[in-house]
C-alpha cells in the first residue's frame, strides 16, 4: 500500500514553561500519538481544552506556538519527513501543500488589507498560480462557499463582514492554493448555531469538492461526527480513542468517550410553581446612548421562585443587554422591574444595599471576574463582609461553608484565581454570588467557555443549589442543550425582541415560530447524516 | 476620501488652531510675570523715572494687557511679529531667514534620521534577539545616552579638527551651492541624527514586535511567507500610527530643540536667535519665537494625528 497523505507516528511534543517565580519545568504536552489520513479522508481530533488537539494540528505544518517543541516522533506528509525539516522546507510546505483555519477569523486576518489581497497571498508567494489565476479561483470558492457577491467580496476588508463570513473567507484563503491537507482549528466555535451550520456544510462540500484531506479540530463530537470520516479522541496530550467515525459515536469504548457522547443527553424535569414571581419585567425597551433604535424592545417577563428562565439567542439578539438593564448598568427607556414585590430604582445608584444583596451575577469569563491578587477566601469573604458585616473567624468558618456547597474543598480558601482550573474559577465565583444570600442569580453565559464535561458539572451544581436555596436563575445562553439540562421557563430573544416564551415544555414542542425552529434544527445532533438531513430540510 | 474621514481631519484642524491660539495667550501671560518690565530692562542702570515713563509711553506698556495682547495678536495675524527692541529691526524679516535655515537643517537630518529609523527598526524585529538587533540596539542607545553637545565637540575634534573632512563651525551664505551648504551643516546634521535616531528606531521595533503577536501573523507565517515580507507586507502597515506618532514628535524636537547644536556649531538658525535675544530681555523676540515653535509642534503633532486617521482601515473604509 501507498504511504498515506500524512503519517504522525508515537508524537511527543514538549514545552518549557515558566510560572513566574518559579525554575521554568517541561511539560509534556502531546504524547506517542500516532495517526495516519489518507489522500481526502477527514480526521477529527476532539478532546477538551489543553488535550492538545491544536497542537497536534500545527505540528503537521512543523509549527509549535510559543516555546512548544516537536521532540519525538515522525511526522511525515507526502513522503516528507517534517519533524526536523528546515525552515525553509518547511516555508515551502506551509501555505502549498498544507493550510489551515485558525478559530478566531476575525483575528487572524490582517485588518489592513483587502480580504482578496490575503486569500490569494500563499498561491502567489508559492508560485502556485498567477495572481489572476488565483484571484478567479478565489471568486469561484466564495461563490461555492456561499458568500455574499462573490465577484466583489474580495474587495472588502474583514471589519466589513460578519463573523461567519470571515470563517468562510478563511476556508476559501486555505483552499485556494489547492492544498493536499488543511488544517480546521475549532473552525466554527466562535460562531452561533445557526452560522456554524451554514459555515460547516459549505467547508463540507468545499473540501469534498476538492479531494483533499482535512484534520478538523474541535470539541464538539457532535459536529466533527458531521464532518469526519474517522476521529482520533484525545485526553491530557494522550489517545484515548482511535476509530471510525460510526463507531465512536455509536459503540465508544473508552468510558471517557461514552461520557462525550451522553455529555449532551441530560434533560431535566420542569418544576412548575404558582407562587408570586421574584422578578417581572413589564414593558421594558432600552437603547444605548446614541443609537436611534431600541435594543429591547418591549419585554414582558417573570420568574417564578426557585425555579430558572432561560434566555435563549444568538449574539446581537439583547440578552446580555436585558442582565444590564436588570442590575442597573443601563437604565431603560421605558417598562418597569418589579423585584419581590417593589419595584426596582432604573438606575444602579439608586438601589438599596438589599436590591444589590438579593440580585448577584455570575459572568461568562470567571478569569476576569476575579482579581487575580485576591485568594479565594477574600474573593468570597468580601460579600459576606459588604452585606453582612461578618470578619475573621465567622467569615472563615461561612467560606468554608459554601466552599463545601460549590464541592471545593477548605484547602482552597488559600489559593489564588491562577491555581484554579477554568471550572474550579467558575465555582468559586458562583460561590461568591450565593455569598450574598441573593434570591436571583443571573447567569451570564456561564458554561460557554468551559469544556463540555466540565460544563455539566456546572449545571448540575447549579441545580442541586437551587434545590437548596430556593434561589432562582435568570440563564443566559446560545446553547440549546444547555437549556434543556437546566430550564423551567425559556425565553427566545431575537433581534431585541421575545419571539417566543413560556414552559419549556411548550416551548420546545411543535409548532414552532420560524426563528425558533431554525434555532432549534440548528443545534448538531450527534449522528450520522445529520447535517445532510437539515440541509434536505 | 469619505464624509466621517472629513469629520474627523477637519476636527483635528480646528482643535490645533485652538490650541495654537491658546498657546499664543499663554506666551503672552508668560513673558508678562517676568519680573521688571521691558523698559526696565532696557535701560537697566541708566534709567531714571522720567526715561523709563518715556519709554514705556513708546513702547505702548501703559495699556492694558488684554489690549497689548490683542493688538499682539491682530499684528501676527496680519504677518507682523513686532520690532525687536534691542536692535529695533522688523522681527518678521529677521526670523524668516533664521527660520529658513532651521528648518533646512532639520529636514535634512529628518530627512536621512527617518527612513534611517524605520529600516533599523524593521531590520532589528527580523533578526529579533540575535547580533544585527543587539549591534543596532547598543548604538542607537549609546549615541542617544551622549549628551549632544558632548556629542557635537567630539565630531568637531575628531572629523573636523583631526580629519578635516567638515567644517567645525557651520556657516551658510547665499552663494553657496546645495552641496556646498550640505557639507558645511554635515556635522550638526550627524548630531541631530544620532539623537533623534535611537527614540524612533526603538519605537518602530516595539509597535512592530507588538503587532506581531497577532494572530494574523501567525496565519501568514503559517502561509510559508518569509519573515521579511511578513515584517513588511502584514505588520507594518498595522503598526504606522505608532510610528507616525513618534516621528513627529522626534521631528518637532528637530526644529524646537536644535538650541544646543546650533549655538555648539554657530550656525545661523532660529535657537541661536532666541537665546540670543533671551540674554538680552528681548520680550518681542521670546514671544515670536515662542510662537513659531509651538506652532511647528503643533502642526507636525496634528499631521500624525491625521495620518493615524487616514492609515486606519476602519475609518477609511467604513462598513
Amino acid at each position: 500500500m501507498a504511504d498515506p497523505l500524512l503519517r504522525i507516528d508515537n508524537l511527543k511534543i514538549e514545552a518549557t514553561a515558566q510560572p513566574p517565580g518559579e525554575a521554568p519545568r517541561r511539560i509534556t504536552i502531546v504524547d506517542g500519538v500516532s495517526l495516519e489520513l489518507e489522500k481526502g479522508k477527514v480526521l477529527g481530533l476532539i478532546g477538551e481544552s489543553g488535550a492538545g488537539k491544536s497542537t497536534i494540528g500545527l505540528s503537521a505544518m512543523g509549527y509549535g506556538r510559543g516555546g512548544i517543541e516537536l521532540t519525538g516522533g515522525e511526522i511525515v506528509l507526502n513522503g516528507r519527513e517534517i519533524r526536523e525539516a528546515s525552515g525553509r522546507t518547511l516555508r515551502s510546505l506551509r501555505g502549498a501543500e498544507v493550510t489551515y483555519v485558525a478559530q478566531s477569523a476575525a483575528a487572524a486576518f490582517n485588518p489592513a488589507k483587502c480580504l482578496m489581497d490575503q486569500v490569494v497571498e500563499a498561491s502567489v508567494s508559492h508560485g502556485r498560480a498567477t495572481r489572476a489565476v488565483a484571484e478567479a479561483r478565489a471568486v469561484e470558492l466564495f461563490r461555492k462557499l456561499g458568500l455574499p457577491e462573490p465577484e466583489t467580496f474580495g474587495s472588502r476588508y474583514p471589519h466589513q463582514v460578519s463573523g461567519g463570513q470571515l470563517q468562510r473567507a478563511m476556508t476559501a484563503m486555505a483552499l485556494c492554493p489547492e492544498p493536499d491537507l488543511v488544517i480546521f482549528d475549532e473552525p466554527t466555535t466562535a460562531l452561533d448555531v445557526t452560522t456554524q451550520l451554514g459555515v460547516l456544510s459549505a467547508i463540507k462540500t468545499a473540501i469534498r469538492e476538492q479531494g483533499v484531506a482535512a484534520l478538523y479540530i474541535t470539541h464538539d463530537l457532535a459536529v466533527v461526527a458531521q464532518i469526519a470520516d474517522d476521529i482520533m479522541v484525545l485526553r491530557q496530550g494522550k489517545t484515548v480513542e482511535y476509530g471510525t467515525t460510526e463507531q465512536i459515536i455509536t459503540a465508544p469504548q473508552e468510558e471517557y468517550t461514552r461520557a462525550l457522547v451522553s455529555v449532551t443527553a441530560k434533560a431535566h424535569e420542569e418544576k412548575i410553581t404558582e407562587l408570586p414571581p421574584v422578578l417581572e419585567i413589564e414593558g421594558l425597551n432600552a437603547r444605548y446612548r446614541g443609537m436611534d433604535r431600541n435594543v429591547l424592545s418591549d419585554i414582558n417577563l417573570a420568574i417564578q421562585p426557585g425555579t430558572t428562565l432561560a434566555v435563549v439567542g444568538e449574539s446581537g439578539s439583547g440578552k446580555s443587554t436585558l442582565a444590564r438593564v436588570i442590575t442597573g448598568l443601563l437604565p431603560p427607556v421605558s417598562g418597569k422591574i418589579t423585584f419581590d414585590g417593589r419595584v426596582l430604582p432604573a438606575e444602579r445608584k439608586r438601589r438599596t444595599r438589599e436590591d444589590l444583596r438579593e440580585l448577584q451575577m455570575v459572568y461568562q469569563m470567571a478569569d476576569v471576574a476575579m482579581n487575580p491578587r485576591q485568594t479565594v477566601g477574600t474573593i468570597i469573604g468580601r460579600p459576606l463582609r459588604f452585606y453582612f458585616g461578618m470578619k475573621g473567624r465567622e467569615q472563615r468558618r461561612r467560606v468554608i461553608e459554601l466552599l463545601d456547597q460549590i464541592e471545593l474543598g477548605e484547602e482552597f480558601i488559600d489559593r489564588y484565581p491562577a491555581e484554579l482550573s477554568g471550572g474550579q474559577k467558575q465555582r468559586v465565583c458562583i460561590a461568591r454570588a450565593l455569598a450574598a444570600k441573593p434570591k436571583l442569580i443571573i447567569c451570564d453565559e456561564v458554561t460557554s467557555a468551559l469544556d463540555p464535561l466540565v460544563a455539566e458539572g456546572i449545571l448540575k451544581l447549579l441545580a442541586d443549589l437551587q434545590a437548596r436555596e430556593q434561589v432562582s436563575y435568570l440563564f443566559i445562553t446560545h446553547d440549546i442543550a444547555t437549556v434543556r439540562a437546566i430550564a423551567d421557563t425559556i425565553a427566545v430573544m431575537h433581534l431585541g425582541k421575545l419571539v417566543r416564551y413560556g414552559r419549556k415544555s411548550e416551548v420546545l414542542a411543535p409548532p414552532f415560530d420560524d426563528y425558533t425552529d431554525m434555532l432549534l434544527k440548528s443545534v448538531p445532533e450527534m449522528r450520522l447524516g445529520w447535517m445532510e438531513e437539515v440541509a434536505a430540510g | 476620501m469619505n464624509a466621517y474621514i472629513a469629520k474627523l481631519v477637519a476636527q483635528r484642524i480646528a482643535l490645533g488652531l485652538l490650541l495654537i491660539f491658546l498657546v499664543s495667550i499663554m506666551i503672552f501671560l508668560g513673558t508678562q510675570i517676568l519680573p521688571g518690565d521691558v523698559a526696565q530692562a532696557i535701560l537697566g542702570q541708566t534709567a531714571t523715572p522720567e526715561s523709563l515713563a518715556n519709554l514705556r509711553e513708546e513702547l505702548g506698556l501703559n495699556a492694558s494687557a488684554t489690549e497689548r495682547y490683542f493688538s499682539w495678536l491682530t499684528g501676527i495675524l496680519h504677518g507682523d511679529l513686532g520690532t525687536s527692541l534691542s536692535n529695533g529691526r522688523d522681527i518678521a524679516s529677521a526670523i524668516s531667514e533664521r527660520l529658513g535655515n532651521t528648518l533646512f537643517l532639520a529636514s535634512w537630518a529628518a530627512l536621512i534620521s527617518v527612513p534611517l529609523a524605520i529600516i533599523l527598526g524593521l531590520v532589528s524585529v527580523l533578526y529579533r534577539g540575535r547580533w544585527p538587533d543587539k549591534v543596532i540596539s547598543a548604538a542607537t542607545l549609546s549615541a542617544i545616552s551622549v549628551p549632544e553637545f558632548m556629542m557635537s565637540y567630539i565630531l568637531m575634534y575628531y572629523v573636523a579638527v583631526q580629519l578635516g573632512w567638515a567644517p567645525s563651525v557651520a556657516m551658510l551664505n547665499d552663494r553657496m551651492s546645495l552641496l556646498e551648504k550640505l557639507h558645511a551643516i554635515s556635522l550638526p546634521i550627524a548630531v541631530l541624527v544620532m539623537v533623534v535616531l535611537a527614540h524612533m528606531m526603538r519605537m518602530t521595533r516595539a509597535a512592530l514586535l507588538n503587532v506581531m503577536q497577532s494572530a494574523y501573523i501567525e496565519t501568514a507565517e503559517l502561509k510559508g511567507i518569509r519573515r521579511s515580507a511578513v515584517i513588511w507586507r502584514h505588520a507594518f502597515p498595522n503598526s504606522i500610527a505608532p510610528i507616525v506618532n513618534v516621528v513627529m514628535l522626534n521631528m518637532a524636537y528637530l526644529v524646537v530643540g536644535v538650541v544646543v547644536v546650533e549655538v555648539v556649531f554657530v550656525y545661523p538658525g532660529m535657537g541661536q536667535y532666541l537665546v540670543d535675544h533671551v540674554s538680552k530681555r528681548d520680550v518681542p523676540v521670546v514671544q515670536a519665537c515662542g510662537l513659531i515653535f509651538a506652532a511647528v509642534y503643533i502642526f507636525l503633532n496634528m499631521v500624525a494625528d491625521i495620518v493615524s486617521i487616514l492609515a486606519n482601515p476602519r475609518l477609511r473604509h467604513p462598513k
